[in-house]
């Protein structure tokens, strides 16, 4: 059944060397833990993207419930982790998911950097690679606003101070992320949350893809 | 080997392990979500209390509009909704309660809303109609008779509860 839609479809539209640029490729003997155990080093990129997956799914089920408004967002938050069935489970996969990611992320870049496999033709690609980092730092940031209770708050409040202290620009980038040069308020909230769900999670899809291509024109580093 | 033992080949089997493990994990995480996002059809919702809405004095055989509000909680928001009723006493002296809302689809309805239909209710959006017992007037839009609250009264006073389908329905 499935073979023949797969068929019919393919028949039409030719859809095979699609998948198979995406997933036929050698593994590199020195790069499957089951040829050399210590090649599970390789799998942090992996679980970096597993998890980044995760972080995408639960976080757009989370905004079936999530308000992002200042009157609301506690409210909404505890409505969904107290009251909606599995809500606990939602919430938190992105909640500790949000470290685990980082965790994960860093993990892949020492393997990386004391692979030295950073080194040339793959310096652009180490670039892509901090650019992400700071696109999912900005997200655990943005996030953590997000529930507005008193620890994102004041978290929040501290960040928008370290803004203020960059020479020149602070004052204007605090404005710039609070939405208001005094308040953290409603108008923060919103930009926040927009940054979170639209602004960065664009940056990271595009940065990801990049990322992905280079390694599939470059090919894994080879051994050591 | 013989035939026999070789039914499944290496590469099927890895394929199978594969798909197995990987449709567990994805399965391990979405049902979750999808519990989660489905969690609103699933919820029994709590039956709200009947309200007390009139004194019998105000009801005559006449329909008449009533209206109150009722405490919603909509999941983390609390609010005061209002309700309204076509409310009037029929020929054995019951009480009859007339939910406003079309049954065509869903404006609100008036008696006596058109001025060639006097007993009648008349629904403006589409000319639906009704007659004084709330069931539809033919070859108007709406296909079925207004619904009823459940009624119940307590001395002189009058409980409206939830709407259910009228008793001709
Ligand atoms: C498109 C992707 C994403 C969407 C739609 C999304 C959406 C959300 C929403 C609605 C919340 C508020 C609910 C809550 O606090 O429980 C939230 C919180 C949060 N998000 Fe995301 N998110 C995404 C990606 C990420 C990623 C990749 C990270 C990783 C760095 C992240 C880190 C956080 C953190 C730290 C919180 C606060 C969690 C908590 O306090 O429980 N988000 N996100
Ligand atoms: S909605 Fe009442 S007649 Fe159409």
């Amino acid at each position: 059944m499935l073979q023949k839609i797969y068929d019919w479809v393919d028949e039409r539209v030719d859809i095979t060397p699609l998948w198979r640029d995406i997933a036929d490729h050698e593994v590199p003997e020195h790069v499957n833990p089951a040829h050399h155990f210590s090649a599970f080093v390789y799998c942090f990129g992996g679980l970096t993207f597993f998890v980044t997956v995760i972080q995408v799914l639960s976080g757009m089920f989370l905004t079936m419930y999530y308000v992002h408004d200042i009157e609301n967002a506690w409210r909404s938050v505890y409505y969904l982790q107290t009251e909606v069935a599995h809500g606990q489970i939602v919430r938190g996969m992105h909640h500790w998911g949000a470290s685990v990611v980082i965790v994960m992320l860093f993990l892949h870049t020492l393997r990386v950097f004391f692979q030295g496999a950073y080194k040339k033709p793959r310096e652009l690609n180490w670039m892509v690679g901090v650019l992400i980092f700071f696109v999912m730092l900005g997200l655990g940031l943005t996030g953590y606003l997000l529930p507005w209770d008193n620890k994102a708050y004041f978290a929040t409040q501290v960040t928008l101070e370290i803004a203020e202290g960059v020479p020149f620009v602070g004052e204007a980038t605090k404005a710039l992320l609070a939405g208001d040069p005094n308040i953290v308020g409603a108008q923060t909230l919103t930009r926040f949350f927009a940054i979170h769900v639209f602004f960065l999670p664009a940056a990271l899809f595009a940065l990801m893809a990049i990322h992905f291509i280079m390694i599939r024109k470059q090919g894994i580093s080879g051994p050591l | 080997m013989s035939e026999k033992r070789n039914q499944v080949s290496r590469r099927q089997f890895l394929n199978y392990t594969l798909t197995g493990v990987g449709g567990f994990m994805a399965a391990g995480m979405l049902a979750p979500m999808v519990r989660f996002a489905i969690d609103p059809v699933l919820k029994t919702s709590a039956q709200s209390d009947m309200v007390a809405v009139a004194d019998l004095s105000e009801i005559s055989d006449e329909p008449t509009r009533i209206d109150w509000t009722i405490d919603q909680v909509d999941g983390w928001y609390e609010s005061e909704v209002p309700k309204s009723a076509w409310v009037y006493k029929d020929e054995n002296d019951d009480i009859i309660a007339l939910s406003p809302v079309c049954k065509h689809l869903g404006c609100f309805v008036n008696w006596q809303g058109d001025e060639s239909h006097p007993d009648q209710f008349y629904c403006p959006c589409h000319d639906g109609r009704y007659y004084k017992s709330g069931v539809n007037v033919p070859n108007t839009p709406p296909e079925e008779p207004l619904d009823e609250f459940e009624v119940r009264i307590d001395g002189q006073t009058l409980y409206l509860g939830q709407t259910k389908p009228h008793r001709e329905a």
